[in-house]
C-alpha cells in the first residue's frame, strides 16, 4: 500500500460523523469576515460601513502577488470594518462585519456560464477573483499554485482526499455526496496545468469514498489511489512521496518535483467558481469531539461565529477544555467560541477538560519522536538545542523543515511540548532574520 | 518602565478591550460561557504511552526472572532483590529532595535500577552490599547527573562496576549452587559460573588441550538445557535465559524494546564465537551463559543510555557484542557483558552524532556535508 516513512496512527475517531450527510447551517444573523484568511497578503477592503452587500459580493480585493479575494457570505449591510484580533493568530487586522437581512440574495454576477472556451489566463484570473484557497487547512491561494512558472514543468496533479486528521470527515462526505462535481473541478485544474497524470489519493479507511471517486473519475481518466491510513498522509510532501515516490527537496515546493497538490474541497470550490462564477463564501466543516452533544458535518458561511455551529449541534455536552479550529493534530486552539469560521476551517473540534492536561516529564531518549518524524528530523535533539537557546544551531539541524504535523509530540511518552517549542523557535528565528 | 514595555502593555490592554468588543457585538445566545477555553499548541491529542507506563511495563517484564532466582537460589535472593529495590527507591527520592527536584518514587525507574542491580549480584553477597550498591546507582550515577533521562551510563551497571572494584572478592566468589544441580568436578564447592569454569579450565588445561574438552571430561560443562532454564551458577537474575526471554519478548511485542539492539548484540556474539581464534566453545554457550541475555535485552536497551536512532542502536548492539567477546576470550575477566554495555554507553553521544536520521528531501550535496 502507498505510504511514506514515519508518521503515527492516532485513534481515528471519525465514527461520530462519517455517516452523517452534510447539513446546511441556518443563516447567521451576523458574520465576521477577516480579510486575512489565507497565506499571503490580506485582501484590501473595497466596501465601507453602511454599504449594502449581497451574498458573494466582493468585499476585499487581492492585494499582492500572493493574496486572495474575500466576499460577503450573506446579504445585508456592512455593520463595520473593524480592527479585530485574528481568530487564529491573534494579530489585529481588518474584519468586515455584515448584518444579514435574512434574504440571502445572491450577487448578480453569480450565474451559470460556459467556461469551456476560457483561456488559461482567464481561468487563473477567475480563481483569483473568486477567492478560492486551499480548503485542507493551510488556505494557500489556489490560483497561485495552479500557475507555476514555466521553468517548473508539472506532470502530476494530486487530489488530496486523505483527510488524515482524526475526527474530521468533511472531505469524506464531499467525496460521497458530490463526486461528479469534484471531478469537474479536477478536470478544470488538470486542463489548466496540462497534466495527464491525475491521482485522487484517499486513505484506506474510506473505502466507500474510493469507490465513489473511482467511478466518478473513470470517464475522465483520473485514477483514485488507496493510501495507507497513517498520519500525516495528507501532508503535501508526504502525499507526493507516497503517490509518486518523489521527495520535495528541503526548502522546496511540490512544483520542484513536477507536482501540484489540491484538496478535494478545493476542487469543488474551483468548479463552483468557474461554472457558476460563485466565489468561495461557504464551506463544509465537521463539528465534532467528545464535548459536542450531536456531532455533524455542516455547510456553513464563512464568518459564522463558531458558537452558532455548536448550538446547531445541540450545544456542549461537557465542560469545554479546548475548542480547536481544525483537527486535533494541527488545529489551533482558540479561547472562545465567538470566533468565526474561516475558509480554512476544516473542522471545529471540542475536547473536554480531562483531555487537555498532559503532565510533562524529562526526556528519556526513547527515540519515538525520531521514528515518528515524517521529515527525518531529530525532534529530541532540536528540542534540547532550543531549550538551551541555541536557535542558530537548531536552524542548522533543519528546524525549518519541520512541518509542525505533531507526530513527535503525539508519540512522546514524556508529553514534551515539542511542536510548541518548534513554533516558538521558528518565530524567533524569523524575527532575527527580519532584523538583519 | 521602558517605552517598549509601555507600548507592549498598551497593546495588550487594547487587545483585551477589542476581544470584549468582539464578543459584545455578537448576537447574544443561550450559551453564556464565562470562562475562556484552554489555549495550547498542537497536537491536542497524545498517545497513551507515558514514561511511568513504560517503566512499569519493564518492571513487569523483569518479574519472571525474579521468580527464577527465588526458585534456583532460595528465598535469600528475594530478600536481596527487595533490599536493592527499596534502597534504590528511597535513595532516589531522598536525592531528589536534597537536590530540590520533584520526588518521583513511583515512576518505576528506581525499581528497574534496583531489580537490574540485584540481578547482577552473586546470590551469596552480604545483605548490606546491595543497599550500598543501589544507593550508589541512583544517587551518584543517576541523580548527580540530573535524574532520570540525564545519566550517561546505566545506573545498575555502573553500580555493579563500582562494587566489583570495591569488593572484588565478594562480587566474584560468593556463588551459590542452583537448586537441583550441585556442580561437580572442578568447582563443586561454590558453584562457580559457567564462564568462570571455562576460564579456570583454560588455565589448568595442558597445552594443546581444549579447555572445553577438559570440562567435558570432568563432567563439568553445563548442558544447553541447564543454561537455558537457568539451572547453573551465576548472578541472581541472569541465569535463566528462558525467564528473561519471556519478559523480553513481551516488551518487544508491545514495542517498548527495539528488537534490533538485542538482535545486533547477540548476532555479533554468535558470529565472533564462530570466527575468533581461541573460542573453543559453541556459540550457544556464549549466548546463554553469563549476562548476555539479561544485558542484551534489558540493559543494552535502556533508552536513556543508548543511541536514539535505529541505526545508532544497531551500531551500539554490535559494539556490545564485540567488546563482550573480546573480554571473554582475551580479557582478564571471565565475563564481559556489563563492561561492554558501559563502554558503549560512553560512546553513545558520538554514535548519536554520527547517525542522524536522513532528512526528507535532503539534497545529495547536503547529505554528504552532514
Amino acid at each position: 500500500m502507498l505510504t511514506f516513512r514515519g508518521g503515527v496512527h492516532p485513534r481515528e475517531s471519525k465514527e461520530a460523523t462519517e455517516h452523517k450527510p452534510v447539513e446546511v447551517l441556518p443563516l447567521p444573523a451576523r458574520v465576521f469576515i477577516p480579510l486575512s484568511q489565507h497565506t499571503g497578503a490580506p485582501s484590501s477592503p473595497v466596501i465601507k460601513k453602511g454599504d449594502p452587500v449581497k451574498t458573494g459580493t466582493l468585499i476585499g480585493e487581492p492585494a499582492g502577488r500572493i493574496s486572495a479575494a474575500t466576499h460577503a457570505s450573506v446579504s445585508g449591510t456592512v455593520a463595520d470594518v473593524a480592527d479585530l484580533p485574528h481568530p487564529l493568530t491573534g494579530r489585529r487586522g481588518p474584519t468586515v462585519i455584515v448584518d444579514s437581512d435574512g434574504t440571502d440574495t445572491p450577487d448578480g454576477a453569480i450565474k451559470e456560464r460556459d467556461y469551456s472556451r476560457f483561456t488559461n489566463e482567464q481561468i487563473v484570473e477567475a480563481l483569483r477573483l473568486s477567492g478560492v484557497v486551499g480548503l485542507g487547512g493551510a488556505a494557500f491561494p489556489t490560483y497561485f499554485k495552479l500557475a507555476p512558472p514555466k521553468e517548473k514543468p508539472i506532470d502530476t496533479l494530486l487530489i488530496n482526499g486523505c483527510e488524515c486528521e482524526p475526527f474530521l470527515t468533511a472531505d469524506h462526505r464531499l467525496m460521497l455526496e458530490q463526486p461528479a462535481e469534484i471531478v469537474e473541478g479536477v478536470a478544470i485544474m488538470s486542463r489548466l496545468l496540462g497534466v495527464k497524470n491525475v491521482l485522487i489519493a484517499i486513505e484506506d479507511n474510506k473505502p466507500d469514498a474510493v469507490k465513489t471517486m473511482s467511478s466518478a473519475a473513470a470517464s475522465s481518466g483520473f485514477k483514485a489511489r488507496k493510501l495507507k491510513t497513517r498520519y500525516p498522509q495528507g501532508a503535501e510532501k508526504q502525499l507526493i512521496k507516497a503517490c509518486v515516490r518523489r521527495e520535495v527537496p528541503s526548502g522546496g515546493l511540490p512544483m520542484d518535483v513536477g507536482c501540484v497538490v489540491q484538496n478535494v474541497g478545493t476542487a469543488l470550490a474551483v468548479r463552483d467558481a468557474l461554472r457558476f462564477n460563485r466565489p468561495l463564501y461557504e464551506r463544509v466543516t465537521t463539528v465534532t469531539g467528545p464535548a459536542v452533544k450531536e456531532p455533524k458535518n455542516l455547510r456553513v458561511r464563512v464568518g459564522t461565529p463558531v458558537k452558532n455551529l455548536i448550538e446547531f449541534c445541540g450545544g456542549y455536552s461537557a465542560e469545554v477544555g479546548k475548542l480547536i479550529m481544525g483537527g486535533p493534530m494541527m488545529g489551533i486552539a482558540v479561547s472562545t467560541d465567538e470566533v468565526p469560521v474561516l475558509k480554512g476551517t476544516s473542522g471545529v473540534l471540542v475536547l473536554d477538560r480531562a483531555a487537555t492536561v498532559f503532565k510533562e516529564h524529562d526526556c528519556i531518549r526513547c527515540g519515538r519522536c525520531i521514528e515518528a518524524c515524517p521529515m527525518g528530523l531529530a525532534p529530541q535533539c532540536l528540542n534540547n538545542l532550543i531549550r538551551r537557546g541555541k536557535l542558530e544551531q537548531a536552524r542548522a539541524e533543519h528546524l525549518k523543515d519541520c512541518i509542525e504535523c505533531g507526530c513527535c509530540a503525539y508519540a512522546c511518552p514524556a508529553k514534551i511540548r515539542l511542536v510548541h517549542h518548534f513554533k516558538y523557535a521558528k518565530s524567533e528565528l524569523a524575527a532575527m532574520e527580519r532584523k538583519q | 518602565m521602558s517605552e517598549n514595555e509601555k507600548a507592549k502593555a498598551e497593546a495588550k490592554v487594547k487587545t483585551q478591550i477589542s476581544i470584549s468588543a468582539h464578543s459584545s457585538s455578537t448576537p447574544t445566545s443561550a450559551s453564556t460561557s464565562t470562562s475562556l477555553f484552554v489555549v495550547a499548541a498542537s497536537p491536542h491529542v497524545r498517545s497513551r504511552a507515558t514514561v511511568n507506563r513504560i517503566m512499569w511495563l519493564v518492571v513487569i517484564a523483569l518479574l519472571p526472572a525474579l521468580g527464577g532466582s527465588v526458585y534456583f537460589f532460595g528465598l535469600k535472593s528475594l530478600l536481596l532483590v527487595a533490599l536493592c529495590v527499596v534502597s534504590a527507591m528511597l535513595s532516589d527520592a531522598l536525592a531528589q529532595k536534597a537536590f530540590g527536584r520533584k520526588m518521583t518514587p513511583l515512576d518505576g525507574s528506581a525499581v528497574i535500577t534496583g531489580l537490574l542491580l540485584a540481578y547482577n549480584l552473586p546470590p551469596g553477597v552480604p545483605l548490606w552490599m546491595p543497599v550500598v550498591g543501589a544507593a550508589f546507582a541512583t544517587v551518584v550515577v543517576k541523580q548527580f547527573f540530573g535524574g532520570l533521562g540525564h545519566n550517561f551510563v546505566n545506573p545498575a551497571l555502573a553500580a555493579r562496576a563500582f562494587m566489583m572494584v570495591s569488593w572484588p572478592t565478594q562480587m566474584t566468589s560468593l556463588w551459590v549452587a542452583p537448586r537441583g544441580n550441585p556442580l561437580s568436578g572442578l568447582d563443586a564447592v561454590t558453584g562457580a559460573t559457567p564462564l568462570a569454569l571455562v576460564r579456570r579450565a583454560s588455565e589448568v588445561a595442558p597445552a594443546g588441550m581444549d579447555p572445553a574438552e577438559l570440562l567435558r571430561q570432568a563432567n563439568s560443562l553445563p548442558l544447553l538445557k541447564d543454561l537455558f532454564f537457568g539451572n547453573v551458577g551465576g548472578c541472581l537474575g541472569e541465569t535463566s535465559a528462558m525467564l528473561l526471554l519471556i519478559g523480553a519478548l513481551f516488551l518487544i511485542a508491545i514495542r517498548v524494546v527495539d528488537w534490533r539492539i538485542p538482535a545486533a548484540f547477540i548476532g555479533t556474539v554468535i558470529v565472533l564465537a564462530l570466527v575468533l581464534p581461541g573460542s573453543q566453545l559453541r556459540p550457544w554457550f556464549h549466548v546463554f551463559s553469563g549476562g548476555t541475555i539479561l544485558g542484551a535485552f534489558f540493559m543494552a536497551t535502556d533508552y536513556v543510555t543508548v543511541p536514539i536512532t535505529t541505526r545508532g542502536r544497531v551500531i551500539f548492539g554490535i559494539g556490545c557484542g564485540i567488546i563482550t567477546m573480546l573480554i571473554r576470550l582475551y580479557g582478564g575477566y571471565p565475563e564481559g557483558c556489563s563492561y561492554s554495555i558501559l563502554l558503549m554507553n560512553v560512546a553513545t553521544p558520538l554514535i548519536d552524532r554520527l547517525t542522524r536520521p536522513r532528512l526528507f528531501g535532503a539534497l545529495p550535496r547536503a547529505r554528504k556535508a552532514a
